[in-house]
């Protein structure tokens, strides 16, 4: 409890500061809306159909990016990470893709993909690939032999020691990367809405609040809305982690 | 009585260096046996090929029955942490219809008292009552042979005796036989029927020893009984306790040689 309260006062205290410097006469008014301004278009723009309909084009593309990482990116982990020879093989390919910032392969994916969600989807993929991967290798890599030992002592095959054993064992470390993945592909999504003419999502939203005369409260509004799925999903995941792998 | 387990002349080496050289003996039906040793004798590597863990260099492994279960000193990374208890002793008993596994896994934890915790997680559980559902998982097994590999050593003084007892207890109560892996003297002759004295790397064996013990044990008279003195006392003469080893002798000899040539020089 006094944990939360003091969270409260650091919100507080941020929104206070915030609300000066919104009024103060440093920056220009128009640039940066005090809270006040902010969370009354807020609460106008959550009753607005079209606002929503952003939101959910953003978090759907969001929740499918992920479901897609995950399916490629667990079995591949299981893969590299129980198969040696299949890892040295591919470990110049992965050391050269992993570092590339899912934004610079935009160009690409439009002259590929086009302007629909496939290329934002497919980027926000790429992005959530890598920590997913990497905490699944890892976790095999940990994996106690002396439950793999225990496994085959009582009769299991090669198969069952993958399912019944190094699968449970990795989830842990498995939610984790997923947890990590989610917030990469929420940057990622946002930022090809932005950046890649897309007609619909919340990042298009602040793009378009931008443009013209410059409504600086709705990109805010914008900002704020995707902070807070942010938020959201990342304790989500954590309390699915603390409530399902709680060793 | 029919033999349970016969080893002849088992062999491992790793690279150069030789783990077990040559054991040869046999386990009968419903005995307890323990094999006592120095420590890197080559125990756990006897225990590893007659698991099936690991394929001996030479010799042969032939055991009565289908299949065995092995319990291992180290309870808290044996047992599975994401299945409750129930679920662990569960585990080797996945090829069975649900009914019967629920049924067989009660009635395990049952023999060693665990009743009250089968939903609970291992973690959840005290050291000795972890190893406990490690050998009620043994037992729901129903193996030919239950091997234990320094089951006790990593509990404290009183829950050992405690083990001690339950092992007894079940394994007449079940008729199980048991091969008991130990570095420990008194345990090996409070637990055993018989004794299997190892030599130190590569292991040999160095006696096959009956225990001439009632078959009622008790934690106390049992540990003060003359024939328990008197045998405690032969194995650990067989074991050279107390002595250094040739080998340590001939390392201290070597280091006294290069630190008077250093003063020398």
């Amino acid at each position: 409890m006094r944990a939360f309260t003091r969270g409260l006062l650091g919100i507080a205290g941020f929104l206070v500061l915030w609300e000066l410097l919104g009024r103060s006469p440093l920056i220009p008014a128009h640039a940066l809306p005090p809270p006040s301004v902010v969370f009354g278009e807020l609460v106008t723009q959550l009753t607005s159909p079209e606002f929503i309909g952003h939101v959910v084009a953003t978090v759907l593309a969001l929740l499918i990016a992920i479901v897609i990482a995950i399916a490629i990116a667990v079995p591949s982990g299981l893969v590299l990470g129980s198969v040696p020879a299949v890892r040295h093989a591919t470990r110049a390919v992965v050391e050269f893709l992993r570092p590339i910032p899912s934004v610079a392969l935009i160009p690409l994916a439009l002259v590929m993909l086009g302007f629909g969600p496939e290329t934002k989807i497919t980027l926000a993929v790429y992005a959530a690939l890598w920590p997913i991967l990497f905490n699944t290798i890892y976790a095999l890599d940990e994996l106690d032999p002396l439950l793999v030992d225990t496994a085959r002592v009582f009769g299991t095959g090669r198969l069952g020691v993958l399912f019944l054993v190094a699968l449970p064992s990795a989830l842990p470390f498995v939610l984790t990367g997923i947890r990590l993945a989610a917030t990469t592909a929420l940057i990622v999504m946002v930022s090809v809405e932005l950046m890649a003419g897309s007609q619909i999502g919340l990042g298009y939203f602040i793009m378009e609040a931008r443009s013209g005369p410059g409504r600086m409260d709705q990109v805010l509004v914008g900002t704020v809305v995707a902070g807070a799925i942010g938020v959201l999903l990342n304790n989500g995941l954590e309390r699915v982690r603390r409530r399902w792998v709680a060793w | 009585m029919s033999n349970m387990l016969e080893v002849a002349d088992l062999g491992h080496t790793y690279g150069d260096y030789e783990a077990i050289g040559g054991l040869s003996f046999t386990v009968r039906a419903g005995e307890l046996v323990c094999v006592v040793g120095p420590s890197g004798c080559g125990k756990s590597t006897l225990l590893r090929t007659i698991s099936g863990l690991i394929e001996p260099s030479r010799g042969d492994v032939s055991l009565k029955g289908s299949h065995l279960a092995v319990v291992f000193q180290d309870y808290s990374r044996s047992l599975f942490p994401w299945l409750t208890v129930q679920g662990n002793v569960e585990f080797p008993l996945r090829s069975l219809p649900r009914a019967e596994r629920r049924v067989r896994a009660a009635e395990a934890l049952e023999w060693v008292g665990l009743s009250g915790a089968a939903r609970k997680r291992p973690w959840q559980l005290s050291g000795g009552m972890q190893q406990r559902v490690a050998i009620a998982r043994a037992l729901a097994y129903r193996p030919s042979l239950l091997l234990m590999d320094e089951p006790f050593a990593s509990v404290d003084a009183q829950t050992r005796f405690e083990l001690e007892d339950l092992l007894l207890r079940v394994r007449r109560e079940h008729d199980t036989t048991v091969l008991v892996v130990t570095h420990d003297i008194d345990e090996s002759v409070y637990l055993g029927d018989r004794i299997l004295v190892l030599s130190g790397s590569p292991a040999r064996l160095v006696a096959d020893l009956e225990v001439p013990l009632p078959a009622e044990r008790d934690q106390v008279t049992t540990r003060t009984d003359e024939g328990f003195v008197a045998l405690r006392s032969k194995v650990a003469r067989l074991l050279n306790v107390g002595k250094p080893s040739m080998d340590v002798e001939k390392w201290a000899e070597a280091e006294r040689e290069s630190l008077s040539e250093t003063v020398s020089s």
